[in-house]
């Protein structure tokens, strides 16, 4: 090396070989993180470029239509999904509130480490199966209804919901909890006034996103709440009631172009739904974390 | 837990070394032991005969999971007397404090052994209830914790809780008035109280702590998180609570305690053999002896700054 060489910069093939393979890992992630991108996008527009015929005021404003009819709308599967979730999420999110509360605030160390992994064992059961239990729990026997299809989307939301609470709840700095339980509030009450109010922000937010989730689930309502959903619109959960879901999963088995058309439009209906929802959340999620900052 | 004492200690030392405070910093402390002397001169302590004790540690250990954090202390806190923990860090002052409340209930595989009693009234009884404790024996903390609602909603949290809802309005004023606060809040009391600089928030505290009218309040490194001119108002403010309130108060400060303290205590922290270190109590004096008195020669190495 002569006396003039800057020492800062490197010869030599191991130092080629480095660069070159710190530029493919580069390549390689850049490419990785396109093709998420890109599926995202090759979904949103297969579905739109498909459902844009079918979509106007009717397809919003009007039932179904009869058998073989064309026209109509999906009117009374979006109500029936607005009250199926709607219960579902009656059930799911205390259960889940609850049972995070217990964990991060109440539970010995090692049943919470038990309850975390069931919880996750539970997030990833198949829904079918979840369809199935629920199928031979409550159907059988008594019939499908729109009660039964919410139970199973309420297994599929209590993990998420769980999860996602127990990590907020964590978060709130434990100096709060010692604030509270120094002015004489016992454990519970702290809970009560203290932590879960600096925490509903997340709460919220993990909330929109099982929601957002279970909207789309076909696998639960399959066997709870699909045939003689009927045409109009229904408020009665103990019979069976139409879904979004449900409604792209038999119109798009139909050979009828219009039923498929219909299918594809309340697909961009259910995708428009999440994408929305998970937007909303991650703006709400953002503010909580800001949120919970100024605590810490 | 150490990524939050970081940035306190940074302000703290960043405080010290502005060196605005009269000796709010330990750094001066090498030629301190003199002024020190002098500080804790100007008050004077109650008389032995007149000191009534509030709380009676009797070979109090407290441990954790079965190590002894602190050992065998044993010392009365006198009413209507500022009594300070001093000693260098890990001297269990602050695990000593947060026993006089029953705070360290909250500790998984903490234990307190000896006795601890409030006028005579065993704190660790089986049927005593912690919640009556800490109503009777407050505590405030080394970072302010004001919880994220408005300033109102923080005095009355307590008072709500205790169902001492009759003249809300009145017991609140009175409380941020107590802690010098009402001045600088009355106009926003319903706006949040994490809007408040962090000196406020620690009066808001403070504040919180002396709206359910406890006897004694405890206060661990209630400035350590503060600036100078924080620290200052915090500590005038100590000294004017002491006319109603028996106040212990746990710094590293020394020239804090010689500011503020009636009564001090030294603690320090002993190495057995097999290098498990505790925190003994090694001397507990009027302030003013400890600091020119020291009968323990610990002691003195400690306030001369030959030592921590």
């Amino acid at each position: 090396m002569s006396a003039t060489a800057n020492p800062l910069i490197s010869t030599g093939r191991r130092a080629r070989r480095r660069k070159l393979t710190g530029q493919i890992m580069e390549v390689l992630a850049t490419a990785a993180a396109l093709v998420a991108a890109a599926a995202l996008a090759i979904v949103i527009i297969t579905v739109a470029k498909r459902a844009l015929p079918a979509l106007n005021t009717d397809f919003f404003t009007q039932n179904a239509a009869p058998f073989g009819a064309s026209g109509g709308g999906i009117k009374n599967a979006i109500v029936g999904t607005l009250i199926i979730t709607g219960i579902a999420t009656a059930i799911a999110l205390p259960a889940g509130v609850l049972l995070a509360v217990f964990n991060t605030e109440f539970a010995p160390r090692r049943l919470a480490d038990l309850i975390s992994l069931t919880l996750n064992v539970l997030s990833g059961v198949p829904t079918i199966v979840i369809g199935v239990f629920i199928f031979a729990l409550v159907v059988v026997g008594r019939g499908q209804s729109a009660f039964a299809g919410s139970l199973g989307l309420s297994i599929v939301m209590l993990p998420l919901v769980a999860r996602a609470s127990e990590e907020v709840l964590l978060q709130v700095p434990s100096h709060l909890r010692e604030g509270g339980m120094a002015l004489g509030a016992t454990r519970a009450r702290t809970v009560l006034t203290v932590i879960l109010p600096t925490a509903v922000g997340g709460i919220v937010t993990a909330t929109i996103v099982a929601v957002a989730r279970a909207a789309g689930e076909t696998a639960p309502l399959l066997f709870t709440t699909s045939i003689f959903v009927g045409t109009t619109v229904t408020t009665d959960p103990s019979h069976a009631m139409a879904s979004i879901p449900m409604v792209i999963f038999t119109y798009s088995e139909q050979p009828d172009p219009h039923a498929q058309q219909q299918a594809w439009a309340a697909a961009l209906v259910l995708v428009a739904i999440v994408l929305v929802a998970s937007i909303v959340g991650r703006l709400l999620s953002l503010r909580t974390r800001r949120q919970i900052e100024q605590v810490r | 837990m150490s990524t939050v004492s970081d940035p306190e200690k940074r302000i703290h030392d960043d405080a010290s070394a502005a060196g605005t405070p009269p000796g709010a910093a330990d750094a001066v402390q090498s030629q301190s032991h003199v002024k020190l002397g002098e500080l804790a001169a100007k008050h004077t302590p109650l008389p032995e005969e007149q000191r009534e004790p509030v709380l009676r540690l009797d070979g109090v250990t407290v441990s954790y999971s079965g190590a002894p954090a602190v050992c065998d202390v044993t010392m009365d806190v006198f009413r209507y007397q500022v009594t300070a923990f001093i000693g260098p860090s890990g001297c269990g002052k602050t695990t000593l404090l947060r026993s006089l409340n029953r705070m360290n209930d909250l500790i998984t595989g903490a234990t307190v052994d000896g006795s601890i009693t409030y006028h005579g009234h065993d704190l660790y009884a089986s049927n005593v209830d912690p919640v009556e404790v800490r109503r009777r024996i407050g505590m405030v903390f080394q970072r302010p914790n004001p919880f994220p609602k408005s300033i109102f909603d923080n005095v009355a949290f307590g008072l709500r809780l205790h169902g001492m809802k009759d003249n809300l309005d009145e017991r609140v004023e009175t409380a941020l008035s107590k802690a010098a606060l009402w001045d600088e809040v009355k106009d926003r009391l319903h706006k949040s109280a994490l809007a408040l600089s962090g000196g406020q928030q620690q009066r808001l505290c403070i504040a919180r702590a002396l709206a359910i009218e406890p006897e004694v309040v405890l206060m661990d490194e209630p400035a350590s998180a503060l600036d100078p001119i924080a620290t200052q108002r915090i500590e005038d403010l100590v000294g004017e609570l002491k006319r109603d309130y028996t106040i212990v108060i746990v710094t590293h400060n020394m020239q804090q305690a010689a500011r503020v303290a009636d009564m001090t205590a030294f603690f320090s922290v002993d190495v057995k053999d097999g290098g498990h270190r505790n925190g003994v109590l090694v001397e507990f004096a009027p302030t003013a002896d400890l600091f020119i008195r020291p009968a323990d020669s610990r002691t003195e190495a400690y306030v001369t700054g030959r030592f921590g």
